[in-house]
């Protein structure tokens, strides 16, 4: 039974990874966020089993926070920018989408690689979760650096935090303090680039980053 | 045994000289082929005899070359395997080339050459010592160089012989430089020394760098293939078989001697290396040969594929027996050789195959081809087994190496080390995708020169071609399927190869079955080529009698359906290049591929013009930059041209006291 | 004996299961639409109807093209008798290597392309041509599932990985679950499904298999779309018997214990195809170059399921 408890963690944890490929994968900013959502929601249920398994009640909190902010507020909040700025039009991507899924790949495998040898000692069931919620940093990692819409960079930014906190939750004892700071932190980032929309947005008409490149005088 | 191979070959030696009597003559024509394949059956049937009854290796020692030194010959397994693939093919080419050879524009420039090109095959693959494989080695070279140049006034050729020069040199070079480094710690240059002295490992792994590059340019493997797609397709066809089919083979051959036999000891990342590049070579050749538009030069780009299995192959054999896995290795081994021994007998026959559409219509360019399985039944049937052999299809001889492959590459998660468990799941990805992108090249090599209507006059003109040709071509097919029924036929001779140079046989004598093929180390697996073949035969004749009872027998012959146009023009069918178009698409950054389409505006009358063009990478990301950086060093170092008397004499100043320096500092 | 009755009753009963499987996919797609649909029954008699009609073949047709359907439906019949669908004990069991499953279904496609190719116009030729481009990423993916549940069940033997599915503490792992996504999304794009290809369309430009047997007719489209369906109900059965493998009859099992295995494995494919339907309903066709996004993610994912394999406990 006990193994049931893991794998069904793992597989919640493995859930979250794929909605990360997910995230690589879209073309439409709606499907982005609408992903995102999906990811927070996994996490939600990813955080609640591991506090159901664990015993720490406190992980409920951390499953409330991210369902009610990141599967709930954000994406709401995300869809009325995107429809107040009528950015519908599709992602703009640094790099073709087969070559960053194949990228994205190689960075789980990076991952693997690297979450292995550390963890020798410990048991299977610890480095699993580790290597899942490196691997989601990493891709996160990777969607703010391959998508050249804002929108996108920050929900690469958060996803990229949806991986910390897995991390978090997989490991018993993690104080619920650290939670709630990244939650919030988190929130003030959304604040701080929700602003950061509008201001490019009145100066530059885009929210295409490239453009501001161009102003720093980056690019011709 | 090895003695009665030597005495063939002196015939065999003399028959090139002996036919510039009257090269021109039809009956120089018939002897040298005619004698050729006589020699060659002769030879690959010793050989196949050393290998069955396990005859133990023979060595014998000639006065030939260079005074001081004898030249050596040996025949073990491994020779003997190879000599069996090598003068198979071979006399498969003769036979073939009595009928083609009459079509010959300029026969003087290919039959003296070609017995000397088997001649050095056989040599090489005999030789025992470093100065007569080097020397045999650059004659097969110099052989088939020539041999290509028999066609030198089409215009690609000169380029693609240059080039072929230019590379085999480099090879040769290559070779020498890991020979050197081999005989320079065993302190002899005969193979039986190499062989017992124990290499340190740095040397070791400099002998294997080199050895590597050099039977790998021969090979074909990515990026040192260039020269491959423009050569093998070069030559007459038959020659083309052999250098696809045979040669090749014996650069494999070099590659298992030195790398197996001479250095022995492979560390377990080679192994992983040669994976690692037989994947990608593996992947890069069949994509080459699916958007490539000339017949021939598909058929080398899929030779350079299926090298990039067998060096894959045997890159899992070293990682395996690294590892201290034996048996695993023999099956990867076995699966290696036994892919060459099948690439040898396809490939053959779709080169001869390619050379009879040649021979028919005159054309290699699939886009003047089509239509000709009604015009060339017997070609087309042969062409059809050989394309579905290829694509790696049951029950045919190219599906059980697949099989035999996948089920080593499976057993990938036992290799201890992380690097090589991941590297087998890659490489599965790899292998499986190289197997199913070769089945849309040859289901488009197969179907646009021989289904749908003809695309040119000569096409629509076609005949069949002369019997000797298609006898070749029949007899070629039907080994195709009784190495696929019966696959004993090709690893029972290797049983003893598997053990003297890796260790273990995949199918040991106690696990040998004509009916299933059951590898002990795949664990239980097991695959039944004839077992397939009789069981979808039942069905389809179980479905055959069921419609003939149930159905309609009404038969009724119309036109196509082409969108309501009466007469379908030929042009307006799917040609070769827009059957590549979705690969190209999906893989555009690796085929280079650029399609422009000139659309004139509403109103304006001149045509519209669509191009799709594409380029062998290889140039853009290997070859271009190094020929770009030899161009800058020469420019760089051409200012040395322009010095002072002073600057000069303190260079050399310079260069002196370096060199005494040196000096100073290693005693 | 039993093996052979019991190989017996499988090829009759896929036979006849097959066009009954589609006819149900067709009717919940329907009603899911607000339609109320043809009667699940009603591919037995479009094929009845197609066997009694004359066969109009092209003039340039070569004898490749009517040889095709009869091989093409042989390889599926085979393939969908060899699935171990109720019981584990069939006669030809040893011959079911998952490996030379893929390699039959390959050649059948082989075929088809090629049948695509031989009268010279266009549809066949882009039928063919978008077929294998499919067939080409689909395949590798195939394999990599393959792999996930050979070194799982050691073995690539499909009765064996059916016994080691059932009987084994698998529980569940983040890789097979990664490997049934993949085999699923194989599955749609080899059987032509939405978002793929669409199995309903007539229209030339957006089909790809339609397109390739489009000159086909009378007996042989008969065999051409029972081919199709046997194809569905490999698949089907293909997935439940390495991911559902519950209820399979073990060879020598009483009757009893064979007709709940029968029931079980009706419950499977009515499963499978209410989810194939609600699967079609719900999402659209993509465009023919973003497939190849889709089975690239497919073929990711497999490799993604052999890596995390690694370091999954247990292995």
């Amino acid at each position: 039974m006990k193994d049931l408890y893991f794998d069904t963690a793992h597989m919640l944890g493995a859930a979250v990874l794929l909605l990360s490929f997910a995230l690589l994968f879209q073309r439409r900013l709606s499907g982005v966020i609408n992903t995102f959502a999906a990811q927070a929601v996994v996490l939600a249920m990813a955080a609640a089993w591991q506090g159901f398994v664990q015993g720490a009640p406190h992980l409920y909190i951390t499953a409330l926070v991210a369902l009610v902010f990141k599967a709930v507020a954000i994406p709401v909040a995300l869809h009325r920018i995107v429809r107040l700025l009528m950015i519908h039009r599709t992602v703009e991507t640094a790099l073709s989408i087969g070559l960053t899924m194949v990228v994205g790949v190689a960075l789980v495998t990076l991952a693997i690689l690297l979450v292995l040898p550390v963890t020798s000692d410990s048991a299977a069931l610890t480095r699993e979760n580790l290597a899942l919620a490196l691997s989601v940093v990493l891709l996160g990692l990777l969607t703010m650096i391959t998508r050249r819409n804002a929108v996108t960079q920050v929900i690469g930014f958060m996803s990229l935090e949806n991986g910390l906190i897995l991390a978090a939750v997989g490991v018993s004892g993690m104080p619920l303090v650290v939670e709630m700071s990244v939650a919030f932190a988190v929130m003030v980032a959304f604040i701080i680039f929700g602003i950061f929309f509008f201001q490019i947005r009145e100066r530059f008409d885009t929210l295409d980053l490239h453009y501001l490149e161009s102003f720093r005088g980056e690019r011709s | 045994m090895l003695a009665s191979i030597l005495i063939a070959l002196v015939p065999l030696l003399a028959l090139g000289p002996a036919s510039l009597v009257a090269p021109r003559a039809p009956a120089a024509r018939i002897a040298v082929y005619g004698g050729t394949a006589i020699l060659a059956g002769a030879i690959g049937l010793i050989a196949a005899a050393h290998l069955v009854t396990g005859s133990a290796p023979e060595a014998a020692g000639l006065p030939l070359g260079l005074p001081w030194l004898t030249a050596r010959f040996r025949l073990d397994a491994l020779s003997a395997f190879f000599l069996m693939i090598a003068n198979g093919g071979a006399a498969a080419a003769s036979i073939y080339g009595i009928g083609y050879g009459k079509h010959e524009a300029e026969p003087e420039r290919v039959i003296p050459a070609f017995p000397l090109f088997l001649a050095a095959i056989d040599l090489t693959l005999l030789a025992d010592d470093a100065f007569s494989f080097l020397l045999s080695w650059e004659t097969m070279s110099v052989t088939s160089w020539a041999l290509v140049l028999a066609t030198h006034r089409e215009p690609d050729t000169l380029r693609a012989a240059q080039l072929y020069l230019v590379m085999a040199s480099g090879g040769t070079l290559l070779l020498l430089m890991a020979f050197g480094v081999l005989a320079q710690l065993a302190g002899a240059y005969d193979f039986e020394s190499i062989r017992s002295a124990t290499p340190a490992p740095a040397a070791a792994v400099l002998a294997l760098v080199l050895a590597f590059l050099g039977t790998g340019s021969k090979a074909g493997l990515v990026p040192l293939h260039a020269w491959l797609p423009l050569a093998h397709p070069a030559a007459p066809s038959h020659v083309s078989a052999l250098m696809s089919g045979v040669m090749t083979k014996v650069a494999l051959y070099a590659m298992v001697r030195i790398t197996f036999d001479l250095v022995g000891s492979v560390p377990w990342w080679w192994g992983g290396v040669m994976m690692a590049v037989g994947g990608i070579t593996a992947v890069v050749g069949v994509l080459f040969a699916i958007v490539e538009q000339d017949l021939k030069r598909l058929l080398a780009y899929s030779t350079v594929e299926n090298i990039g299995i067998v060096v894959t192959a045997l890159g899992l054999a070293a990682a395996f027996r690294d590892n201290g896995m034996p048996e695993i290795a023999g099956l990867a081994f076995a699966a290696a050789l036994l892919h060459a021994l099948n690439h040898a007998v396809f490939k053959s026959l779709l080169f001869l195959g390619a050379g009879a559409i040649a021979t028919a219509t005159g054309a290699r360019d699939l886009g003047r081809l089509g239509g000709l399985i009604g015009r060339m039944p017997q070609t087309a049937f042969a062409m059809l087994v050989g394309a579905g052999a290829i694509a790696a299809l049951p029950p045919l001889n190219g599906f059980v190496s697949e099989w035999l492959l996948f089920q080593a590459v499976l057993k990938g998660p036992l290799l201890p080390q992380w690097e090589l468990k991941i590297a087998a799941a890659v490489i599965a990805a790899l292998l499986a995708l190289a197997a199913a992108l070769a089945a849309t090249c040859f289901v488009r090599a197969f179907g646009i020169a021989f289904l749908g209507r003809p695309r040119s006059p000569e096409a629509a003109a076609a005949s069949e071609v002369e019997p000797s040709m298609r006898w070749t071509l029949l007899v070629l097919a039907g080994l195709c399927l009784a190495l696929g029924i019966l696959p004993m036929l090709g690893l029972m001779p290797m049983t003893r190869l598997g053990e003297a140079v890796i260790g273990a046989a995949a199918v040991p004598p106690e696990a040998r079955s004509w009916i299933w093929l059951t590898p002990p180390a795949a664990g239980g697996n097991s695959y039944g080529g004839i077992v397939v073949l009789i069981v979808i035969t039942v069905f389809a004749v179980m479905t055959r009698i069921g419609i003939h009872s149930l159905a309609s027998h009404r038969l009724r012959r119309a036109k196509p359906w082409a969108c309501g146009f009466d007469a379908p023009v030929h042009a307006a069918q799917y040609s070769a290049s827009s059957f590549a178009q979705p690969v190209r698409r999906v893989f555009a950054g690796l085929v280079r591929a650029e399609e422009r389409v000139d659309m004139p505006e509403p109103g304006d009358l001149r045509p519209a013009h669509f191009a799709a063009s594409w380029r062998d990478a290889s140039w853009d990301f290997f070859y271009n930059p190094i020929g770009a950086a030899v161009g800058w060093l020469s420019l760089t170092l051409n200012q040395l041209q322009f010095l002072t008397i002073r600057k000069y004499l303190s260079l050399m100043f310079a260069a002196l006291v370096g060199l005494l320096f040196l000096v100073a500092v290693t005693q | 004996m039993t093996a052979l009755a019991l190989q017996l009753l499988q090829m009759v009963l896929v036979l006849a299961a097959a066009p009954l499987l589609t006819g149900v996919v067709r009717k919940v797609k329907a009603r899911l639409v607000g339609r109320r649909g043809p009667s699940p029954l009603q591919p037995y008699r479009d094929l009845l109807r197609l066997l009694r009609k004359e066969a109009v073949v092209a003039e340039n047709a070569s004898w490749l093209f009517r040889v095709a359907p009869y091989l093409v439906f042989a390889a599926l019949w085979l393939a969908a008798s060899l699935v171990p669908t109720f019981t584990t004990g069939l006669l030809l069991q040893p011959t079911a290597d998952l490996i030379a499953l893929v390699a039959l279904l390959a050649s059948a496609r082989f075929m088809t392309a090629l049948a695509g190719l031989d009268i010279g116009t266009s549809f066949g030729g882009i039928g063919s041509s978008r077929d294998m481009m499919i067939a080409s990423l689909a395949e590798p993916a195939m394999l990599l599932v393959i792999f996930t549940v050979s070194i799982v069940a050691g073995s690539t033997a499909l009765a064996s990985v059916a016994d080691y599915m059932r009987e084994a503490e698998v529980g569940l792992r983040v890789s097979l679950a990664m490997a049934l996504v993949a085999l699923i999304m194989v599955a749609l794009a080899e059987n032509a499904r939405i978002p793929v290809d669409n199995p309903a369309t007539h229209l030339e430009l957006t089909m790809v298999h339609e397109a390739m047997v489009l000159e086909y007719s009378g007996r042989h489209l008969a065999l051409i779309e029972a081919a199709a369906m046997l194809k569905l109900l490999f698949y089907i059965s293909l997935i439940a018997c390495i991911f559902a493998p519950w209820g399979l009859a073990a060879p020598g099992e009483g009757a009893a214990v064979a007709a709940f295995a029968l029931t079980a494995w009706s419950a499977k494919l009515l499963l499978g195809a209410i989810a194939l339907a609600v699967l079609e309903t719900s999402i659209a066709k993509m465009r023919v170059f973003r497939v190849s996004e889709f089975l690239g993610g497919a073929l990711l994912l497999g490799l993604l399921a052999v890596i995390f394999l690694y370091v999954s406990r247990g292995i």
